[in-house]
């Protein structure tokens, strides 16, 4: 199998990023599926910033240990990265600034002459880049065309002098004639929320998902969609909830930090039934972290948020395609079952770059929200219903008067303190919990992978699927994957693991917060392989974890 | 069907003699003057927060978010950038407004959507039964400062005006009919209009002498100077004995937030096409 992963490094502010990501175009290009991690400290200029674009003839989702290609735009590229060079690895270099082993690009001297910004410096290299590995000029040229909004022409004369100044090292092969469009797990999240009918986006700017926020701004000209940034994540909520009060789809995003401080809004969705979407992008906790790397520790925090109780749904997808068909799923859900819903996802996901299965963007219908039948008489937000779900209507109503409520209330959405009063609504979210597992219990909420008849499965959540994926296929392990969290599909998940004799449980947290939750419901976990540096799984690393339990 | 009154038949629990009696109705005559002038009822929405002055929204017959405590600004927000066609009333107490929710009160002036605030500043916790809150006056004895405060409260108006809100005015319960008519004046301004009303809290801090005896309405005094309305703002610093003064005391049009937002017309083009077109530009 080809299978190709190539370094680049520099330091904040270098355009790392998008090296990489152009990188991943030329190999896209080349008929590679790809899949790009992004390394970053929290800070704006200097530091080490490095991605590994990987490229296979297979999907893959998860970065390995080692590096066929350097690419080196500072010392630390090459300094901080010795284990992964060996004598194979292709090196090239920035000979303004970098001393070692290998190719030297002078990009400064080539900027120069060309009289071509400092970001330009990313077409040099990719340029030269392409030569060392085989990869014909003419590719080089449809990525820049395609992905470079600004000054093209300048561009590909800045590239095509990197790709003449070096000499191919070590060819890559075409793998195929199969393009498929590269994105990252907020820009697939975004899309699958305006799938589902997103009329509004309101969050404060929080890694891993303000890139989400930067990405519906960016389209909200092209999409009827209203996107705002208010002064906190209290007023977040609050706004979100003001947004479908009045009757527009609306979700908000955050990491765990601004979700402490929507937790109080997200109660008051419950209590007055004002649906509303949560993106939690995990990263490393507790409180500030890591801002910049991953994590799984938060999904006890979402599964019992708020002050109460009340029906919630909570996904947490692991694949691209997953991120865009269940965050269009929970935005029509949450509306058709008037409860708050939570996309569970992480940093791994939010900001890794992947190839993306265009064919596999069905998202199953939902179905229609409830609507009051014409002889209901008098309007009553929170009437009582045998699913507990009242039809939802939005001001302006004409003679009519709208009116939901924190406070426990009666039908009309009155406060009451009555006793009778208090049981049946507390009833009625109950019946709402059910209807919302009815709704999940039509789709497939536990996905299962690999070898069928396997003793040995992985359980995953998350973003770890890929890389479970890939180790369990080398093992002929079967993965075992819920999506749903809640309301929790047990008779799912106990089909899933049926036969299994020894279930590992893969999750980026300590205390094993998924195995935990299935020994509640009765389904035994043996082992946990915990993963707590705020890295993700490489594909060597969880192979060889995996060696040590079973 | 609303009531003609606008009353709904929730049972009243406000103290007697409680000043919020007074602003509901006020509340009620300033909005029957605007379906008067032709603003369909339906079209308005009362948002409140949590206190005593928050059961308004159970006892008016209008569409209410009746929200949590000091977080009234942001949902009246959300609503109005929802649909500019609403008019949205936030009523809200001074320990919403000025305590827990102060960093809405700010940015809603800044940002100038066009909601009302009418801030029931009865300069006391009410409902947890008699604590202090930022516009008591120094040395205010409550339960949780049995000694009396040593913190100086702040002068909401001074803070409004610093803020940038286009609508700044004060009233009492102690004045039903200025009251009413500021606050229609406040419905009618287009932006983020600010009323501190003056009420009294018949439980815990009954200052009706003091306002009586204080207070005062402006004449002559021109809204459209921000000068004036500063030193206006200062005459009495919710802590002394010095005048007080009711009525406008600044006015200004500007560009509202909302305005910033294109009204969206439908698509010709469905969602599903839009995203498959998007996808391409990343291929």
């Amino acid at each position: 199998m080809n299978d190709i992963s190539v370094l680049t490094g520099g330091r904040a502010g270098d355009g790392i990023n998008s090296a990489g990501l152009l990188i991943a175009h030329l190999f896209n290009q080349m008929g590679y599926q790809t899949y790009m991690y992004f390394d970053y400290p929290s800070l704006i200029k200097g530091g080490h910033n490095f991605t590994i674009t990987r490229a296979a003839d297979k999907k893959i989702g998860a970065h390995r240990e080692r590096c066929d290609y350097l690419l080196a735009l500072s010392q630390d590229s090459i300094d901080l990265h010795r284990d992964l060079i060996t004598d194979d690895t292709v090196i090239l270099f920035d000979s303004g600034r970098v001393h070692g082993d290998g190719q030297g690009i002078a990009v400064g001297e080539i900027l120069k002459a060309e009289q071509a910004p400092a970001v330009m410096g990313n077409s040099c290299l990719i340029g030269a880049f392409a030569r060392a590995a085989g990869i014909p000029f003419d590719v080089v040229e449809t990525v820049i065309r395609r992905q470079i909004p600004k000054e093209r022409e300048k561009n590909l004369v800045i590239a095509r002098k990197g790709y003449d100044s070096v000499s191919e090292k070590r060819s890559i092969p075409r793998a195929g004639d199969t393009c498929c469009p590269l994105l990252n797990g907020n820009e697939l999240i975004g899309l699958g929320l305006l799938h589902g009918g997103l009329d509004a986006y309101v969050a404060y700017p929080m890694t891993p998902t303000s890139n989400l926020l930067h990405f519906l701004a960016g389209v909200a000209g092209s999409f009827p969609l209203t996107v705002i940034h208010p002064e906190n994540e209290i007023a977040v909520m609050l706004m979100a909830l003001g947004f479908s009060f009045a009757g527009k789809k609306t979700a908000v995003g955050t990491s765990g930090g601004g979700f402490c401080l929507m937790t109080e809004g997200f109660s008051l969705a419950g209590s007055s039934e004002v649906p509303v979407v949560v993106v939690m992008g995990q990263r490393t906790g507790p409180s500030t972290g890591l801002p910049t790397y991953t994590g799984q520790t938060d999904l006890r925090f979402v599964l019992h948020a708020g002050q109460g109780e009340f029906p919630r749904l909570v996904v947490a997808p692991g694949s691209p395609e997953q991120a865009y068909v269940w965050s269009s799923v929970a935005l029509s859900l949450a509306w058709k079952c008037q409860v708050p819903a939570v996309i569970l996802v992480d940093k791994t996901l939010c900001e890794g770059t992947y190839s993306f299965d265009d064919t596999a963007m069905t998202v199953p219908d939902t179905g229609d929200e409830p609507a009051p039948s014409p002889e209901a008489g008098q309007y009553r937000r929170y009437a009582i219903t045998e699913n507990g779900i009242s039809p939802m209507q939005f001001p302006p109503m004409k003679d009519a008067a709208i009116k939901v409520n924190s406070y426990a209330h009666d039908e009309a959405g009155i406060t009451t303190e009555k006793a009778d009063m208090v049981l049946l609504m507390t009833e009625k979210r109950q019946r709402k919990a059910q209807a919302l597992k009815y709704e999940t219990d039509s789709l497939e909420c536990v996905k299962t992978y690999g070898t069928s008849g396997a003793r040995t499965a992985l359980l995953c959540w998350g973003s770890t699927l890929l890389v479970c994926k890939e180790v369990a296929e080398r093992h002929g392990f079967r993965v075992v994957q819920p999506i749903v969290f809640s309301p929790f599909p047990e008779e799912q998940l106990r089909e899933a693991v049926a036969g299994i004799r020894n279930l590992i449980a893969v999750e980026e947290n300590a205390e094993g917060q998924l195995r935990l939750l299935c020994h509640q419901h009765g389904i035994p976990v043996g082992s946990h392989i915990a993963k707590l540096d705020g890295r993700p799984f490489s594909v060597e690393e969880l192979d060889a974890r995996l060696r040590e339990v079973s | 069907m609303p009531s003609k009154d606008l009353i709904t038949t929730a049972q009243n629990t406000w103290c007697p003699g409680c000043g919020n009696f007074t602003l509901q109705f006020a509340l009620r005559n300033a909005i029957k003057g605007l379906v008067a002038d032709g603003v369909p009822l339906e079209n308005i929405v009362l948002v409140t927060g949590i206190g005593c002055h928050a059961k308004i929204g159970d006892y008016l017959d209008i569409n209410s978010f009746y929200s949590i405590h000091g977080r009234t600004i942001p949902v009246a927000t959300g609503i109005k950038l929802a649909n500019p066609d609403l008019t949205v009333i936030c009523c809200a107490g001074d320990g919403d407004a000025y305590a827990e929710g102060l960093d809405h009160l700010i940015f809603g002036a800044k940002r100038n959507t066009d909601i009302t605030v009418i801030v029931h500043n009865n300069r006391v916790y009410g409902l947890t039964t008699g604590q202090y809150t930022p516009t008591s006056p120094l040395g205010f004895r409550g339960r949780s400062t049995p000694q009396g405060t040593s913190e100086a409260p702040f002068n909401p108006i001074s803070l409004m005006l610093a803020s940038g809100a286009g609508f700044v005015a004060r009233s009492t319960t102690r004045k039903m009919p200025h009251l009413s008519g500021i606050i229609g004046q406040a419905l009618r301004h287009r932006g983020f209009s600010f009323v501190d009303v003056l009420q009294i809290c018949a439980s815990y801090f009954n200052v009706s002498e003091l306002y009586d005896r204080q207070g005062y309405e402006l004449s002559g005094h021109d809204p459209a100077d921000f000068q004036a309305a500063c030193r206006k703002a200062e005459e009495w610093d919710y802590n002394s004995d010095a005048p007080i003064a009711f009525g406008l005391l600044y006015k200004e049009e500007k560009p509202v937030f909302e305005e910033h937002f294109s009204r969206h017309s439908p698509s010709s083009v469905s969602r599903e096409e839009q995203i498959r077109a998007f996808l391409e530009t990343k291929r």
